[in-house]
């Protein structure tokens, strides 16, 4: 009799692939083809998958991504540049049960913002960092960043950054994964589906660290900035896995979960 | 009334029990002389009242941090001193416009640049004309012994959460480092009040909380300047403190604050003693909002007005706001640290009451 | 039947799932104007080739692909 009845009705159809719950209803105002509407999206999914969305409190910082507030659905913090991480060192003193999470750009956490974020990971802040690494400022139209390439053309390096003159492009988790207070430090990278899902296994891992208490944690997200490279979003991502990478390697750096003796 | 219960402290220690003692849980400071005692009495004092002490990167990192404690709703504080309060000033900055309720102390030393650790009260104009970029205003409240220290900063933890707007201890290295009695009595410790304002958890229950500071769209920035503008104003006519010391029956009318108004206080008892001068003192508690109210009733009942500052001449500038040409103004300054003496004080008030237009003493802004 | 939506409202057109499709479902056809003033994406899939996978839908900077199965 069941049988019967299973045959008779129409075969429902599940939505597997949607807005994430912790998204607002509001539409991203990034570039089209901008990585960072990826990163917002898995940062929103991880939120729903760790049911922490009554808890979660964000730090935006200052670039393309200051008014991530207008996206995500928690309470949030527009930090001062650079300052995201001292911020929410604050925040998550006072509240030690929120999650509390940091969403900074290249320019942000690798240049003005480099002593507050070196300090917060070596005091083991319980909090997690999401850095967004397009190799220069986008907000401001496509100047030189610490991590910008090797004679890449910006608009303060228009000769291609000399690495004589300017430094080379800056390594950030692999400096914060020496750092003891480091629980999770991984680079991905925003430039395919498999990259992102990749990508979103390591920011599964940084939120854990802080979830459970194990200390500080990173994902560094490799990302297109296609209008200021002068690209396509397909040449752009394209860029990230023929050059970008072979600056700054994809992989983990510090898996605290992976150490047995840590755990 | 509670019995008073006193105990001899320096002036660094009582405002940090004053800050705790009103229910403050976090404190986030930077080494620097002549403050330091602050930073290490709440490095001990904090954790053990259940709050939050961090010994921060950079004067920077620790006004975010104080940032971050506001905005999570809880009593947060820093301290520093001259040059470490010009670095706070962005996140001031911030902070006033986010509207979050915060304390700095800034133990006045002597500036320009690193200038030297010896008292001073140069940082006037930084602290009451808001003192980082844009247009905002801090609540500033000026000690003038230890005991005020404490009861200050308890008060100025009251006035920051009552108009959410960060609230400035302006002290010197000389009230911070000196020892006086406190009488506890007037800090009974109580518990921060709730602000349903800040991030924090629960957050299905209600709606969430963002604090942002920017405005993109002029139309929305003008919103917010309008708002500022009325809550600044409201604290304008709520808030004026100051003392008056011997002003009824004077001649002569010393304007003064902090450790100036200490030394101005014993000439003018001297001079008294002496039969010389009648002089008197207002003593401005507030220097933002500056009590332009009193002073301008009562300006025209004296022969002229001695400002005394050890600056070069800051807020000579506000009396003169307050009393435009009524009465003739002077101004003695105090340099590169160096203390008043009663008697240079003495000597200053028997000049101006001989002469009260002289041109040589006159301060006026128009040259 | 696997299928997905493209949200024509959110698509700011960056092409980024046209070739993400392994099936070459999402076509860039410049048939019509969203409000933002983009050419939303189409899907054409008379064949029902679509299997859910979810890559163009993964890759999309805008999530304005949703997948049913």
């Amino acid at each position: 009799m069941s049988d019967v009845k299973t045959i008779a009705e129409p075969v429902q159809e599940k939505l597997v692939f949607d807005r994430p719950k912790s998204l607002t209803k509001r539409g991203f105002t990034y570039c089209p083809g901008c990585g960072h509407g990826v990163i917002h999206r898995l940062v929103a999914e991880l939120i729903d998958e760790f049911g922490v969305q009554d808890r979660a409190i964000g730090m935006a910082s200052v670039g393309c991504s200051v008014f991530s507030y207008w996206f995500f659905d928690c309470d949030f913090i527009s930090c001062a540049h650079g300052r995201a991480p001292a911020t929410a060192t604050g925040v998550k003193r006072a509240h030690p049960d929120a999650f509390v999470f940091s969403y900074q750009g290249d320019g942000d956490l690798a240049s003005i913002g480099m002593a507050e974020i070196m300090h917060a990971a070596n005091r083991g802040e319980q909090i997690t960092v999401i850095f967004v690494n397009n190799a220069i400022y986008g907000m401001t139209g496509g100047q030189m960043a610490p991590t910008t390439l090797e004679n890449m053309v910006t608009t303060t390096s228009p000769l291609g950054r000399d690495p004589i003159l300017a430094g080379g492009p800056i390594r950030m988790v692999e400096i914060l994964a020496n750092l003891d207070g480091v629980a999770f430090a991984a680079r991905g990278s925003s430039s395919s589906p498999r990259n992102i899902l990749k990508a979103k296994a390591y920011m599964k891992k940084a939120f854990r660290s802080q979830i459970e208490k194990k200390g500080f944690g990173i994902v560094e997200i490799l990302s297109n900035c296609n209008t200021n490279w002068r690209k396509t979003p397909q040449e752009a991502n394209k860029f990230i896995d023929e050059e970008m990478v072979k600056a700054f390697p994809l992989g983990v750096y510090k898996d605290v979960f992976a150490d047995k003796s840590k755990k | 009334m509670s019995e008073s219960q006193r105990e001899l402290m320096k002036g660094n220690h009582a405002m940090c029990l004053g800050a705790i003692r009103s229910g403050a849980r976090a404190y986030y400071g930077y080494p620097i002389t002549p403050q330091n005692e602050a930073t290490e009495y709440m490095s001990f004092h904090m954790p053990k009242a259940g709050g939050s002490f961090i010994q921060a990167e950079s004067e920077i990192a620790a006004i975010n941090m104080v940032f971050g404690a506001a905005a999570a709703g809880v009593r947060a504080m820093t301290s520093s001193s001259s040059p470490g309060i010009s670095l706070k000033q962005e996140g001031i900055s911030y902070i006033a416009m986010a509207e979050l309720p915060c304390v700095i102390a800034n133990v006045v030393r002597c500036g320009p640049g690193l200038g030297n650790i010896a008292p001073h009260q140069g940082d006037y104009f930084q602290a009451t004309r808001g003192g980082g970029h844009g247009d905002y205003r801090t609540i500033t409240l000026a000690p003038a012994s230890v005991q005020e220290m404490a009861q200050l900063t308890y008060k100025a933890f009251d006035l920051a959460d009552e108009y959410r707007n960060p609230s400035l201890i302006l002290s010197d290295g000389v009230i911070g480092q000196m020892m006086e009695p406190v009488d506890l009595a007037t800090i009974p410790a109580k518990d921060a009040p709730k602000k349903d304002w800040a991030v924090g958890l629960g957050q299905d229950k209600r709606e969430r909380n963002v604090h942002t500071t920017i405005y993109l769209e002029p139309e929305d920035m003008a919103q917010m300047h309008l708002k500022l503008i009325d809550k600044y104003d409201r604290i304008r006519r709520e808030v004026q403190y100051y003392e008056e010391f011997r002003t009824e029956d004077a001649d002569i009318l010393i304007v003064s604050y902090g450790n100036s108004s200490r030394v101005a206080r014993t000439a003018i008892r001297h001079l008294r003693e002496e039969g010389k001068v009648k002089a008197g003192m207002l003593r401005t508690i507030s220097l933002w909002p500056y009590p332009y109210r009193i002073l301008n009733e009562i300006a025209s009942n004296y022969k002229a007005i001695l400002v005394l500052e050890m600056n070069w001449g800051q807020m000579v500038e506000d009396v003169r706001l307050a009393i435009g040409d009524k009465t003739p103004i002077h101004f003695a300054g105090k340099h590169g640290g160096l203390l008043f003496t009663p008697a240079e004080i003495e000597e200053f008030v028997c000049a101006i009451d001989k002469d009260p237009n002289n041109p040589k003493t006159a301060w006026t802004p128009i040259r | 039947m696997p299928r997905i939506e493209v949200i024509k409202e959110s698509c700011k057109g960056c092409q980024l799932c046209v070739p993400a499709c392994p099936h070459g479902l999402v076509l860039f056809t410049k048939t019509e104007i969203n409000q933002m003033g983009y050419y939303p994406v189409e899907y054409v899939d008379p064949e029902d080739k679509c299997t859910g996978c979810m890559l163009c839908a993964i890759i999309c900077p805008d999530v304005a692909i949703r997948v049913y199965k």
